[in-house]
């Protein structure tokens, strides 16, 4: 059933075994023949600077490149919540096969089972080795390691460091990046933007890139490039990506051979602040770790949700009675703590059916009063030897618990939306956050263009339909400390011989000028229009109709319009500015165009996908009490898209064996 | 010793020397200040000369005295450097400032407040250490240092001077004193406060101090 | 348009670092209370472009307040008026109608402008490579339980990690001395057990490697925490001043 042009290179035997035995099998390079080894890194995320450091120091001549004015600013930085890792520290019966287990069920059942297995064995060494670097994870009064839990699972694995886990886990890897950039084992460049990769006899030997202060062009070899540049959710314009988030890089490679996996599968968060207004540039996500303490509610009746919206009641008046804890009354097992997915589906659905709470009538509570008071304020209490407390003490005894726990998200609340969420219930609503979908990799992460490889978030990754909470930060660091340090092996040791090929090699100059090409007729269209102006028209009709809930007639559609979009913008686009100057619209218009394309793919990725799973819901297929419903009869694979010519690809599949998990129904309830 | 020196021309040894210079001229400022103090007996200056006398033939103070020179060199030579070279940290200035919001006009101005100081301790060493030291005025019993003091303080303008001279050293103070530790690495949230507070009364009690003594000596009240 | 404030921007222009720039004025109209600064540096540049003009450069990223790229000296003070908030994170409401906002670059030698506001912060980088980390390699590490690190050194680790390197330390400075975030660093490290072996030739290499850089020493104003986006503690210099002048003295390097 799989494509012949799929091999996902699978290792044979047992499913605890796999990776133990392949990464003592897999063919090694002598330290010697790794200094005259070059490898090409794009991105300084979580992937790209954790595979740098570890792969420079094993004595390879890594460069890396970023578009950011260092290389700490990726935004891997902005992960809030945590990492899971099966380490079982809380005795609370964790372990490698439950992560495993719960990572392939959160995905919707359709991950590829011995990738998902690998990625939870490794997750213990990963918080090993951010100790070591002197990651400051938070940490109990013992001096233990603290964890707290998350959506999807019933065990607490989560590692965090306060709100700003991925900052912290970036900075540590990024430290390790800097050590081996002073060792003069990595060579970095930032302010340079890759625009195409240089395939050389079918191998992938090199990439194009813009530096982004001068203008120039620059060629760069390598005997092997790694693709760690994020995911592509700016798609949709409004998300939770940083302004300069882009698919560009995968884009060129999926262009030059590299098939594109499961495009549409994309993570709608839900705890995200709602947009305030049409100059909104970004949407700011609220940790998903606040669904521990906030209980999610809208109005039980429409004429209250009305009376909220028009300013005549206040939330904090509407009794108990009256209010609808959807969640905790559709899913009484997981409760707030249901997947993704599961809750923002289920917050639109509020929100389509008239009950949403802001002035645009979508958003819904997150409310921290109750457990303020009866969770933390009564322990206070008790601590404190209070035997009837009243109402206002625990208040007061809860809101420090509160802020010692989410202090900062609840600051930035206040500093976004101007309303303070100590004494007002937050308003939340899902907004684009991940896409799990990316490149295909076989199990040693390489793409379909051999020497080109894919990690993190680049990838169409370890998630299937959905990803767990905490789990991004897991795949971005295992893939690049824990595997591709091993994998690349069974590439590079055929390529010792292979000698540095000159930059001057026609197909270095080909892949330059057609670069140049394109960055000249980006200027040269001199139009009317501004290229967020495209961007925005894009976002828009990517949200309207390929966003939370789909149908084939809405994505028919949507196909159409980017395509007469995609025109317009090759004829009526304004790029001011010089060519080789500093010029952020300039990069902005090169995104953009890939953008449009990519989005066109996605459609068609909806489209060909009949069936609701994890992140992509077709509104043709759901159960009767509105859930998911899979087909796993017909669509059980990856669809892996080949480029062919302009809006113009060919599926290839590659089918999921699940020889381990039993597939069911995704049930939280 | 090349380790020192160049430890000493880092930027934090060079803050070093200013700190370490700074408190020793603090420690030197409690002595004169105490000494002169012994005006306010009201005893005709008989106290105060015998200290005078004291601290003018001691070795130990003698030999402290150079000690203290070379310290008080140090300080003013090193600061001139650094602000000199601070200066050249940041080629363009900001068009808009609104530096009162995040820092003290004094903190800021330290080399304003020295440089005020130093034309200030010019006159004063001229008034009284050069004659006491380098002339027979004193040394040969013609005056006492006391009766010195009366004729110098007996001028408004010298009054008025070394007042105003007395506000510079107070904010110098107000700034270098908690500075020094903070430089010498003494920040801790227990002790600190106690750091800063002692430095805002050492600033404002020696200072005044030292500008009550031309005042009573010009106004009479010290006879 | 959403709002209907209006703002009378100052804004410094330089094409590139040898130019010698200026500044510029542009009114902006319709400016809605809830609009972050840089989202009012978005309409302004959508309205320059489709005037034919050319925007405004600016850096900036995840518009979220972490990822340290945002600069912008507002009205006098880096990241603009209010405490611990990124200028990303800058709303209009901190604004009045008819305000005149005075917007220019960090200042310093060792930030030298790319274009407009856009400056380049590679020095921190350069630091950070001089000893800003643990040499441990990927592999080598033990359990991470395997050493108990208590919660109040974790808790002070933790406040000093928390720098985002965003300079604003060195734009506020008298001095631009950027003790502020290389004490982070160093502090983060040395209150931690992993830190320690490294601990002497840590500082001696970054303390070093600020000075080449060009940043200014420290006469303790105190500016830099005052403006930090996250409150990064002025201890922290203390306790780098405390290990420089440790690490000189006990070295057993010559």
């Amino acid at each position: 059933m799989t494509s012949a042009k799929l091999d996902a290179r699978i290792p044979e035997g047992q499913l605890e075994q796999k990776w133990t035995k392949y990464r003592s099998t897999v063919p090694l390079v002598n330290p010697a023949n790794k200094r005259s080894l070059e490898i090409i890194i794009v991105g300084s995320g979580l992937a790209g600077a954790s595979a740098a450091s570890s792969l420079a120091e094993l004595g390879y001549k890594v460069k890396v490149f970023c578009f950011q004015d260092s290389p700490r600013r990726a935004h891997s930085i902005a992960a809030q919540g945590g990492i899971n890792a099966a380490k079982n520290y809380q005795n609370d019966g964790d372990s490698t096969y439950r992560l495993f287990y719960d990572t392939i069920k959160g995905g919707d059942y359709r991950a590829r089972e011995a990738n998902v297995y690998r990625l939870a064995e490794v997750s213990a060494n990963i918080i090993d080795q951010c100790v070591a670097q002197g990651v400051p994870f938070a940490r109990e009064y013992g001096g233990m390691l603290d964890n707290r839990s998350f959506g999807g699972t019933q065990v607490k694995r989560t590692f965090y460091a306060a709100g700003q886990t991925g900052q912290q886990l970036l900075l540590g890897a990024y430290s390790a990046l800097q050590r081996q950039v002073g060792l003069g084992q990595v060579e970095m460049f930032t302010r340079h933007e890759m625009l195409d990769i240089v395939n050389i006899d079918g191998k992938c030997r090199g990439i194009i890139a813009r530096d982004l202060i001068t203008g120039k062009l620059e060629r760069h070899f390598g005997h092997a490039v790694l693709l760690c540049s994020g995911g592509y959710g700016n798609v949709f314009y409004l998300s939770t990506n940083a302004m300069g988030s882009n698919v560009t890089a995968a884009w060129k490679a999926h262009k030059r051979g590299a098939f594109f996996g499961n495009p549409c599968y994309t993570q709608i968060h839900p705890t995200c602040i709602p947009v305030s207004g049409d100059h909104q540039s970004k949407l700011t996500l609220m940790s998903e770790s606040l669904r521990n303490d906030g209980r999610i509610w809208v109005p039980k009746r429409k004429e209250d949700a009305e009376a909220i919206r028009s300013g005549k009641l206040n939330p904090n008046d509407l009794k108990e009675d009256d209010r609808d804890y959807f969640l905790e009354r559709r899913y009484p097992a997981f409760g707030n703590l249901v997947p993704r997915d599961v809750a923002s589906r289920a917050a639109k659905e509020r929100c389509d059916a008239g009950f949403g709470v802001n002035q645009t009538g979508e958003a819904v509570y997150l409310d921290f009063a109750y457990n303020t008071k009866f969770k933390y304020g009564k322990k206070e209490a008790t601590k404190l030897g209070i035997s009837n407390p009243t109402e206002e003490q625990l208040n007061t005894l809860g809101k420090a618990v509160i802020k010692e726990q989410y202090g900062n998200l609840f600051d930035m609340y206040q500093q976004i939306t101007g309303v303070n969420p100590y004494e007002n219930p937050m308003m939340i609503y899902p907004a684009v956050h991940y896409t799990m979908g990316g490149l295909w990799v076989d199990y040693n992460l390489m793409t379909t263009v051999p020497g080109l490889y894919a990690l993190g978030e680049a990838n169409f990754s370890d998630h299937g339909a959905n990803r767990l909470g905490a789990s991004a930060l897991m795949q971005g660091l295992a893939d690049g400390y824990f595997v591709v340090p091993y994998t690349i092996g069974a590439y590079l040791s055929n390529e010792i011989r292979t000698k540095p090929i000159d930059t001057n090699h026609e197909a270095f100059v080909a892949a330059e000028n057609e670069a140049k090409a394109r960055l000249e007729k980006l200027m040269g269209i001199k139009g009317t229009k501004s290229v967020d102006h495209f961007h925005k028209r894009l976002g828009k009709i990517m949200w309207d109709k390929c966003g939370m809930a789909r149908n084939a007639e809405g994505l028919k559609t949507a196909i159409a319009e980017i395509q007469t979009l995609k025109a317009e913008f090759w004829k009526e686009v304004r790029v001011p500015g010089e060519l080789n100057e500093f010029n952020p619209e300039l990069e902005k218009a090169g995104r953009v165009a890939d953008f449009i394309e990519l989005g066109e793919l996605m459609c068609q990725d909806a489209l060909n996908r009949n069936e609701s799973c994890g992140g992509h819901f077709r509104e043709e297929y759901q159960t009767e009490e509105g859930e998911a419903l899979r087909d796993d009869v017909n669509f059980n694979y990856v669809a892996a898209w080949e480029y062919i010519s302009e809006s113009n690809w060919q599926l290839n599949k590659e089918t999921l064996n699940y020889e381990n998990i039993k597939i069911a129904q995704r049930s939280y309830k | 010793m090349s380790w020192f020196s160049k430890m000493l021309g880092s930027s934090i040894g060079q803050k070093l020397i200013m700190g370490v210079t700074g408190l020793f001229l603090i420690s030197f400022l409690v002595v004169h200040c105490g000494i002169n103090a012994l005006i306010f007996m009201n005893d005709g200056g008989q106290t105060f000369n015998k200290g005078a006398e004291f601290m003018g033939t001691n070795w130990l103070i003698r030999t402290m005295e150079i000690v203290l020179f070379a310290g008080l060199l140090l300080h003013i030579i090193k600061g001139y450097s650094l602000t000199r070279q601070n200066l050249n940290k940041r080629p363009v200035e900001y068009a808009v400032s609104a530096a009162n919001k995040n820092s003290k006009w004094y903190s800021r101005s330290m080399g304003l407040l020295g440089t005020l100081l130093l034309i200030f301790l010019i006159i004063h060493l001229k008034h009284f250490w050069i004659t006491s030291r380098f002339t027979d005025q004193i040394t040969g019993g013609h005056i006492t240092l006391y009766e010195e003091m009366k004729i110098i303080f007996s001028e408004l303008w010298v009054v008025v001077l070394y007042m105003l001279s007395m506000i510079s050293l107070g904010y110098h103070l107000l700034h270098g004193f908690q500075s020094a530790f903070q430089t010498l690495g003494l920040n801790h949230k227990r002790y600190t406060p106690l750091i800063k507070n002692t430095g805002v009364i050492f600033s404002i009690l020696f200072p005044l101090l030292f500008a009550l003594m031309p005042l009573v000596m010009y106004l009479g009240i010290i006879k | 348009m959403s709002g209907n404030m209006n703002i009378t921007l100052k804004v410094w222009r330089q094409k590139n670092k040898d130019d010698r720039g200026r500044f510029e004025t542009y009114p902006v109209q319709g400016v809605s209370p809830d609009m972050s600064f840089l989202e009012m540096f978005d309409v302004l540049n959508e309205r320059l472009i489709n005037e034919g003009k050319e925007p405004v450069a600016f850096d900036h990223d995840c518009r979220e307040g972490i990822c340290g790229m945002c600069s912008m000296y507002i009205n006098g003070r880096p990241h603009g008026p209010l405490q611990g908030v990124t200028t990303c994170q800058l709303h209009m409401r901190s604004f009045k109608t008819n305000d005149t906002i005075v917007v220019e670059p960090w200042r310093a030698k060792a930030f030298p402008v790319i274009k407009d506001l856009a400056v380049d912060r590679s020095s921190f980088d350069r630091i950070m490579s001089a000893g800003g980390f643990i040499s441990v390699n990927t592999g080598n590490a033990q359990d991470a339980n395997a050493t108990p690190i208590g919660k109040e050194d974790a808790d002070t680790a933790f406040a000093a990690a928390m720098c985002i390197g965003c300079g604003a330390c060195v734009a506020a400075c008298k001095n631009a001395s950027a003790m502020l975030f290389v004490s982070a660093k160093i502090s983060q490290f040395a209150l931690l057990p992993q830190g320690q072996p490294e601990r002497k030739s840590r500082v001696s290499k970054m303390v070093a490697q600020m000075d080449a850089e060009g940043f200014g020493s420290c006469t303790n104003t105190g500016a830099c925490e005052a403006e930090c986006p996250k409150g990064i503690s002025l201890s922290n210099i203390a306790r780098m001043n405390r290990d420089y002048i440790n690490a000189q003295f006990t070295s057993q390097q010559m």
